[in-house]
């Protein structure tokens, strides 16, 4: 394979740069002494980040946020499942209907998911409420558990399967001993991308929480959308921080490429 | 697996799914079809003067044109960057790849309001990209970038980049080098081998790159609301204007649905002339 030349290299540079930029541009606000957002701060100081802990609100919103994401990946996980089971071993008619049905989550703009969950929540009387959203965002993140489940699924050799039947095992001993193992890296890789997505959400969280249940994107955004100060810088910061670490495990584990393309290549 | 097994296995996840997927969609669309009383609230009658009240002002008609204009300008600019970013992705050390796709796909797992508000930090008339110009003494005034068409396109292309990328280089992977090196020892250069044997075979990739990208561009929220505030509304801003603000449902509704139909008719028209044209290689 050729490699590549100096204008390609340079591409990548600047490519690269554009992709960080905003990001190194938050972190680096994040240090400021001051009391407005410079870049490059003028020096280095934990100011923005003590000030986190004056404000509760930002906390409360950090917890609902890991605490929906947890759960509603976790819920998400054990619908998608069985159902990826089905759809990637069965073969009857409406397969085809009930997988489109499960990933069209992420074709309706989140825009519109956003105002459907709303009306069926308000009228149910659950708007507002953390379990209402929890059901909210397990149906928004099945999509991504799904794929990475059925890739792992469809990927599996059947003949160990069959081995074990046929040496007498039942079906629920199979699957715990042979295919639970087998797929649990994809299991494990779409939990934690579900896990991101949910923790990530804005578009159709905004339009579901009230005060109580209002998660850290949301409570971000409508600060965001008064003003700008470092404060939401040096909590983006440690969100960016958390979710680099979060990043660095999944490569390890599962591998990032994989894990967004949603296939089970190589 | 045969029979009510496979039903069985779905049966939790198809539960979930039909109350509350698509009965509130179908809610939804009926709910934009009531009336709307500012003292009574939502009428029960049902009328097309929603429909009637968005396709007869020429202010959502600009709405709409500017929403598509910036999920054009996005996906036309996420093709021009992403093929040759893709391609050289390809042609990568290992070691240099790794790090590349950490930089392409990392940031989609930071969240869009993080993102954005460094574009904020970037973009503003006091922001990174004015104060360094100025000292440069390139630019007098500076550049008016927030609230503006362009800088929500700049920002869009961030987010969007990396799928454009991971389509392009996935139909990278599906091609032979040897076609490559082919065109090499007939004397082609660089240039013309990407150009003549090079983008024809990633053409696919780049299609389904671009579905993504001007589907999820004109129906972006977060982006265009915080860099284009109240000043430069798209579709997805006003709709959550008028339910959280002006609480008129049934017209955010209605708007909602002229949204998902009008993405849904260039996805599906999209799909149409990719397959005609480029069924050979999908088979």
């Amino acid at each position: 394979m050729k490699t590549n030349g100096i204008f390609a290299s340079l591409f990548s540079v600047l490519f690269a740069l554009f992709m960080l930029a905003p990001i190194i541009v938050v972190i680096g606000v994040s240090f400021t002494p001051t009391g407005f957002l410079e870049f490059p701060p003028s020096g280095i100081s934990l100011r923005w980040f003590r000030e986190i802990w004056d404000h509760p609100d930002f906390i409360a919103a950090a917890w609902v946020s890991l605490k929906l994401a947890f759960v509603s990946a976790t819920v998400a996980t054990l619908l998608s499942l069985p159902a990826a089971l089905a759809i990637g071993r069965g073969r009857f008619p409406g397969r085809d209907a009930l997988q489109s049905l499960f990933l069209s989550p992420l074709m309706v703009p989140t825009v519109v998911l956003g105002i459907a969950f709303l009306r069926f929540l308000t009228l149910v009387g659950l708007n507002g409420t953390f379990f209402g959203l929890m059901l909210c965002h397990a149906i928004i993140i099945t999509p991504f558990i799904l794929r990475l489940v059925l890739a792992a699924v469809t990927g599996l050799d059947q003949s160990v399967e069959k081995a074990a039947t046929s040496l007498g095992a039942s079906r629920w001993t199979v699957f715990r001993r042979i295919t639970f193992p087998a797929i649990l890296p994809g299991v494990i890789g779409g939990w934690v991308l579900a896990f991101i997505t949910s923790f990530d959400e804005l578009t159709v969280t905004v339009f579901i929480v009230n005060p109580s249940t209002t998660t850290l994107p949301v409570r971000l955004f409508s600060h965001i959308s008064q003003t700008t100060d470092p404060l939401v810088a040096s909590i983006s910061a440690v969100a960016i921080a958390f979710t680099v670490i979060l990043m660095l495990f999944v490569d390890r584990l599962y591998g990032l490429d994989r894990l967004l393309i949603g296939e089970g290549k190589r | 697996m045969t029979g009510q097994r496979p039903w069985l296995l779905s049966a939790p996840a198809l539960i979930l799914f039909a109350v509350l997927l698509i009965a509130p969609l179908i809610m939804t669309f009926l709910l934009s079809f009531n009336s709307f009383d500012f003292y009574d609230g939502i009428g029960s009658d049902m009328s097309l003067a929603n429909y009637r009240e968005v396709l007869g002002d020429s202010y959502f008609y600009e709405i709409f044109g500017r929403t598509f204009a910036i999920a054009l300008a996005t996906t036309v600019i996420c093709a021009i960057i992403g093929v040759p970013q893709a391609y050289f992705l390809n042609r990568m050390t290992p070691f240099w790849r790794s790090i590349m796709v950490l930089v392409t796909l990392g940031p989609l797992l930071i969240s869009v309001v993080v993102r954005t508000l460094g574009w904020a930090i970037l973009l503003g008339n006091k922001g990174v990209i004015n104060t360094f110009l100025t000292d440069l003494g390139l630019i007098e005034r500076p550049i008016r970038m927030m609230y503006t068409s362009g800088g929500i396109v700049l920002a869009l292309v961030h987010v969007m980049i990396p799928f454009m990328v991971l389509a392009v280089w996935a139909s990278l992977q599906r091609q032979d080098p040897a076609t490559e090196t082919a065109a090499e020892s007939l004397g082609a250069g660089p240039f013309t081998v990407f150009r003549r044997v090079v983008f024809p075979q990633v053409i696919p990739g780049v299609l389904s790159g671009s579905l993504i990208v001007f589907s999820l561009s004109a129906s972006a929220f977060a982006t265009p609301a915080i860099l284009g505030g109240r000043r430069v509304k798209v579709v997805a801003t006003s709709v959550y204007d008028e339910f959280m603000n002006t609480l008129n449902w049934p017209l955010g509704a209605a708007i909602a649905m002229l949204l998902l139909l009008s993405v849904m008719i260039v996805m599906i028209s999209w799909n149409r002339l990719v397959e005609r044209r480029y069924k050979e290689v999908f088979e």
